[in-house]
C-alpha cells in the first residue's frame, strides 16, 4: 500500500467517503471456521456467543471486547470497548478487553486523527446492541414469554412481570443459535439508561501502569531473541559505501553484523537502511555499533541546510502562489490603498520524541512474519513489512503492546520493518531498539512552514481584505519526493477552513520540496496555521486599540455556518452537513473561556498577562486563555490557563480533561524550545538536551478544563487542544512585555 | 562479579561492569517496570532507588552498585500499593504511562526527604523527570495527596 493511502486512512484524503466506508462486520461461524480460517485465533472469536467482530460472550459471563485502537495515551483502548459494553448493558468489571492484530475486518485501527470514538461510536453501539438484543431474544424463548416483557439489566436478562433474570453467561449459547438482527432492527438505550457514555472509567491499564506491569513494544521479548542497534545513514536517501566492522565485532556480546538496503524510490515507510549490529543485549549492541566504522554516501540531500531553506520558504511566502480560497477582490481592496497591516510568522520542524524511543520485535519464520510493535496502525504494518520481507500482507501478524507515547510517528512502521528484515537474515526473533539520538536523527519531522500575512483595515481597525499565504513541504513529499503543494487536507487544518467574516478573502499556498522525512505530529498543520492566524488577529486588535476579545468576536462575525462553496474542504473526513465549521459555536468556547478566566475585572502586574486564541481542528472547537509571567531574567512562566472545549458528545470526560491538560503541555513544548535543524542534510539535534520539551517548571502549573456539553456528534479530542494554545502563549507574552512572537520557538527570542 | 540486591533478593552480575544497572534490570532480570527513555540521564524514565535514593539508572555503571540495595517500581509497595502508586491511582496521573515508573520512583524519594513538599520542592525534585503526555499537574496533585497519607 502507498504512503498515499495510509495517510488517506487518516480520514483526511478520501474524505467523507473513508468515514462512510466502514460496514460493521455481524456475523457468526462455528467454531470450526474460526480455528482454521483466522490468522490468530482471537478469544472474541472462540467465545459462545460472538455477533460481531468486536465481542464474544463465554459461558461463564465475561464480555469479552476488541480494542482494535492502539493505547499510547489518550484512553482510546478503554473508551471504545465501554461504548459497547454500555449499549451491552454489560458489568464493566466483568469485561475483558483483548487488543487487536492488525486485520482489515476491524476497520480502520490507524490510531491517529482524533477518530477513535468519532469513527467507532456507531460501529460499538451497533455490536453491543446486537448481542444484547439476541440475549434478550435468547432469555424470552427460554421464558416463553413477549419480548417485551424483557429487558438488559447489567450483565442480566430480566423478566419485568416475574422479576425471572438470567445472566449473560447462561443465555450466551442459546443466543448465539438465533438470527443476528439487521442494522436497521437494532434498539438503542435512551440516553437517560447511558452506564458509561459521557461518565467515563480510567484506563483499563492504570494499575498495571503504576504497578510496572504494563507491557510496552520497549519490553516485548520472544523465545531465542537477539538485539539489534542500527547505524543509518545520517542524511536521507544516504547510503552505505563501505563498513568495516572488525572492532565491533570485538565487542563482548555482539554475535554479526547485518547490512540494510537503502529504501528504493519514495520513502514511504521504508527502512533507512544502514548497518545494523546483533548482539545478546540491548547494551551490547548499543556498544559495537560505536565501534562500526562506515563509509557513508550521502546523496543529494547534503546541500540541505535549514537556514538556508528557511529563507527560501520566506521568500516564497512574499509571493503570489496557488490560490486555494476566494472570495471578494482582495486586490481591489488593497489597491484602495488605506490601512495596511503585513507580517511573517514561521515555525520549524519539530521531533515527535514520545518517551519510548521506536522499538520492534519480529520473528520471521516458514514465510511469515510475527511482529510485537508499539505501532499506532498494524495493517500499515502488515503492509510494510510484507513489501520489506517479500510476502503476502496476510501472513504478517502484528500484535499491538501499549504504546509509550506516539503523536504520529509510531503511524510510520519502518521500525518494525527492520526488525524483521533483520529477523530474516539472522534466523532468529530480532528486537530493533532504537536510541534517543535515533528517534530524533530519524524522524517523519512535522513540517517546517513560513506563513505571509497581509490585512486591509478600516477606520475601526476592521479588515475588508485579509489574504493568508502557507508555505511547507508537504505530508505526501513521502510517496512523491517532488511533490511541493499542500495537500487538501493539510491546507484545511486551519487555513482553508478560516472562520472569519472578512468580505474579501484569498488564502495561497506556495511551493516547497521536502528535504526531510516529512510526517504528522499531534494536531498536523493546525501548529502553524493557528499560530499565524491567531497572532495576526491579534496583532490586528492591538493596531486598533481593540480589547483583543471583542475584536476576536467581531472577526469570527455572527452565528453561522462558514460558507465552504467552491473551496476543496476535507473536513477531517467529516461530512460537512454533520460536521459544519460553526461559528456559534466557536464563539461560544471563547466567551466561556473568558469568562472562566475573570480576564475583564483583573489587572495584571508588570511581566504579566493574558493572551486567547480560539481554533476549530479535528471537527472540535476549543478557545484557551492563558496567563504568563515573565521572570526578571526572560523565564516565561505559566500560572493559569483556562480551556474550553466543544467536542459534540464526549465519552470519557475525565480522559478528554487529561488530553486538554497535555495538549498545554505540549504546546508549551513547541512555542518555547522546539526545533529541529539541519547542517549539510544531517539533523542537528540528538537527545533532549538538544532538543528540549517542557518539563514540570516550565510546564502550566494549572490547567482547567471545561468540556461543554453537547449533544452534537463526537468529535476530536487528543489533538485539538494543542493548535490555540501556542498563540494564545505567545499573545500572551505580547500583552505581558509588549514583544511580538512571529517565529517559534521562544528561546530565538530575547524576552527580559 | 558484581553482588547486589534488587527489591531485596541477591543477585550477581559478571559481564562488564561499565554496563549501566538498567540492562541488568531489563534484559537480565526481566524487571520491565524501569524504563529506557534518553540514555544519558536527562528524562528520568529509569529512575530507580539505590540505597534508598532516587539514581538514574541509565547511567549508572554495575560497578557502582556493588553491595548496594537497589529498589525499583515492581519493590516499591513491598507489602501492597506504596502510598505514592495508590495516589497515583487516585489522581489518575498516568497517560501514556511509560515515564511513569520513574515519575513515582521520584516521586517517593522526594517525599522521604520532604514530608510536606511545596510547589518549589516539587518543581526542583521532579524537574529531571519528563512527561511527554504533560501530566505534570496531576503529578504535583498526586505528590500532594501521598504526602497527606503519610503525615
Amino acid at each position: 500500500m502507498s504512503a498515499i493511502q495510509n495517510v488517506s486512512r487518516r480520514g483526511f484524503l478520501k474524505g467523507a467517503a473513508s468515514a462512510g466506508a466502514f460496514v460493521l462486520c455481524v456475523r457468526i461461524l462455528p467454531e470450526s471456521l474460526h480455528a482454521e480460517g483466522l490468522p490468530e485465533n482471537a478469544r472474541v472469536d472462540r467465545a459462545a456467543l460472538h455477533p460481531s467482530v468486536y465481542v464474544g460472550i463465554d459461558t461463564d459471563g465475561t464480555v469479552n471486547i476488541i480494542a482494535h485502537r492502539s493505547e499510547m495515551g489518550t484512553t482510546s483502548r478503554t473508551s471504545v470497548p465501554m461504548i459497547l459494553a454500555d449499549e451491552l448493558e454489560a458489568d464493566w468489571k466483568r469485561v475483558k478487553l483483548e487488543q487487536a492484530i492488525g486485520d482489515e475486518r476491524y476497520g480502520s485501527q490507524n490510531t491517529d486523527g482524533s477518530h477513535s470514538v468519532r469513527e467507532f461510536y456507531e460501529p460499538m453501539r451497533q455490536a453491543g446492541a446486537t448481542a444484547r438484543m439476541m440475549l434478550t431474544q435468547a432469555a424470552a424463548n427460554q421464558w416463553a414469554v413477549p419480548v417485551t416483557e424483557c429487558k438488559a439489566d447489567l450483565h442480566f436478562i430480566v423478566h419485568s412481570p416475574t422479576g425471572r433474570r438470567l445472566g449473560y453467561g447462561e443465555l450466551a449459547s442459546a443466543a448465539a443459535k438465533l438470527p443476528v438482527p439487521k442494522v436497521a432492527e437494532l434498539k438503542f438505550k435512551p440516553k437517560s439508561a447511558w452506564r458509561y457514555i459521557g461518565k467515563g472509567s480510567p484506563s483499563y491499564d492504570l494499575a498495571d501502569i503504576v504497578t510496572g506491569k504494563a507491557i510496552y513494544g520497549m519490553d516485548g521479548r520472544m523465545d531465542g531473541m537477539v538485539y539489534a542497534s542500527i547505524e543509518r545513514p545520517p542524511v536521507l536517501g544516504g547510503k552505505v559505501k563501505s563498513f568495516d566492522d572488525k572492532e565491533a565485532l570485538k565487542v563482548a556480546g555482539v554475535t554479526q553484523t547485518v547490512p540494510i538496503d537503502p529504501f528504493q524510490g519514495p520513502w514511504e515507510f521504508q527502512p533507512l537502511g544502514g548497518v545494523a549490529v546483533i548482539a545478546k543485549n540491548t547494551w551490547a549492541a548499543f556498544q559495537g555499533r560505536k565501534s562500526l566504522k562506515i563509509d557513508w554516501d550521502n546523496g543529494p540531500n547534503a546541500t540541505y541546510n535549514s537556514d538556508q531553506y528557511k529563507k527560501q520558504l520566506q521568500e516564497t511566502a512574499r509571493n503570489s502562489a496557488k490560490i486555494v480560497r476566494d472570495h471578494g477582490d482582495v486586490d481591489a481592496s488593497f489597491a484602495k490603498g488605506g490601512k495596511i497591516i503585513e507580517a511573517e510568522y514561521y515555525v520549524p520542524h519539530l521531533a515527535h520524541a514520545a518517551m519510548e524511543p521506536l522499538v520492534a520485535v519480529a520473528d520471521f519464520r516458514d514465510g511469515k512474519v510475527t511482529a510485537w510493535a508499539p505501532t499506532q496502525n498494524p495493517q500499515a504494518v502488515q503492509d510494510t513489512v510484507a513489501k520489506a520481507v517479500g510476502i503476502a500482507k496476510e501472513n504478517v501478524i502484528c500484535h499491538v503492546t501499549l504504546l509509550g507515547g506516539g503523536f504520529g510517528r509510531k503511524s510510520k512502521p519502518d521500525y518494525v520493518a527492520e526488525a524483521a528484515i533483520l529477523s530474516k537474515k539472522v534466523g532468529r526473533p530480532v528486537k530493533v531498539v532504537w536510541t534517543r539520538e535515533d528517534d530524533i536523527h530519524f524522524d517523519f519531522y512535522h513540517s517546517v512552514a513560513a506563513m505571509y500575512m497581509k490585512a486591509a483595515v478600516d477606520a475601526n481597525g476592521k479588515p475588508t481584505a485579509w489574504l493568508q499565504r502557507s508555505v511547507f513541504p508537504p505530508i505526501g513529499s513521502m510517496g512523491d519526493p517532488k511533490l511541493n503543494y499542500g495537500g487538501d487536507f493539510e491546507l484545511g487544518m486551519g487555513f482553508t477552513d478560516m472562520p472569519f467574516d472578512v468580505p474579501n478573502l484569498r488564502v495561497e499556498n506556495g511551493p516547497a520540496t521536502a528535504q526531510v522525512r516529512i510526517g504528522w505530529l499531534r494536531s498536523v498543520a493546525n501548529i502553524y496555521h493557528a499560530f499565524a492566524v491567531q497572532t495576526f488577529a491579534d496583532e490586528l486588535a492591538h493596531a486598533a486599540g481593540r480589547d483583543p476579545v471583542d475584536y476576536m468576536l467581531e472577526l469570527i462575525g455572527p452565528p453561522r455556518v462558514v460558507d465552504m462553496t467552491n473551496v476543496k474542504n476535507p473536513n477531517y473526513g467529516g461530512n460537512y452537513d454533520v460536521y459544519p465549521n460553526d461559528t456559534g459555536r466557536l464563539r461560544k468556547v471563547l466567551e466561556i473561556a473568558v469568562e472562566k478566566s475573570g480576564s475583564g475585572k483583573r489587572k495584571f502586574a508588570k511581566g504579566a498577562g493574558i493572551g486567547i486564541a480560539v481554533h476549530r481542528s479535528f471537527l472540535t472547537y476549543v478557545a484557551n486563555v492563558v496567563e504568563v509571567e515573565i521572570t526578571d531574567d526572560g523565564r516565561v512562566h505559566i500560572p493559569r490557563v483556562e480551556t474550553v472545549v466543544d467536542a459534540g458528545l464526549i465519552t470519557n470526560p475525565e480522559a478528554a480533561r487529561a488530553q486538554f491538560e497535555g495538549a498545554a503541555v505540549f504546546g508549551t513544548s513547541i512555542a518555547l524550545s522546539g526545533a529541529i535543524t539541519a547542517t549539510n542534510g544531517a539533523i542537528d539535534q540528538s537527545n533532549f538536551d538538544s532538543y528540549p520539551v517542557a518539563r514540570m517548571r516550565e510546564a502550566p502549573l494549572q490547567t482547567n478544563v471545561h468540556l461543554v456539553e453537547s449533544d452534537a456528534p463526537a468529535a476530536g479530542i487528543g489533538e485539538p487542544g494543542v493548535p490555540p494554545f501556542v498563540p494564545a502563549l505567545c499573545n500572551a507574552i505580547f500583552a505581558a512585555t509588549g514583544k511580538r512572537v512571529r517565529e517559534l520557538p521562544l528561546s530565538k527570542s530575547k524576552l527580559a | 562479579m558484581v553482588k547486589l540486591k534488587v527489591n531485596g533478593t541477591e543477585h550477581a552480575f559478571d559481564g562488564d561492569s561499565t554496563m549501566p544497572l538498567l540492562w541488568f534490570l531489563r534484559d537480565e532480570l526481566r524487571l520491565i517496570g524501569t524504563k529506557f527513555g534518553c540514555g544519558m540521564s536527562l528524562c528520568g524514565a529509569c529512575t530507580v532507588h539505590k540505597d534508598g535514593k532516587a539514581v538514574r539508572a541509565c547511567i549508572t555503571p554495575m560497578s557502582a552498585v556493588a553491595g548496594a540495595e537497589v529498589t525499583t517500581i515492581e519493590g516499591l509497595g513491598a507489602n501492597g500499593l506504596h502510598p505514592v502508586q495508590k495516589a497515583w491511582m487516585r489522581i489518575n496521573v498516568p497517560q501514556c504511562g511509560y515515564c511513569q515508573p520513574g515519575q513515582m520512583m521520584q516521586a517517593a524519594s522526594l517525599l522521604k526527604t520532604k514530608k510536606n513538599p511545596s510547589d518549589a520542592d516539587i518543581d526542583a525534585a521532579m524537574s529531571g523527570n519528563i512527561c511527554r503526555c504533560g501530566t505534570y499537574q496531576r503529578v504535583r496533585a498526586a505528590i500532594k495527596s501521598a504526602a497527606e497519607e503519610l503525615a
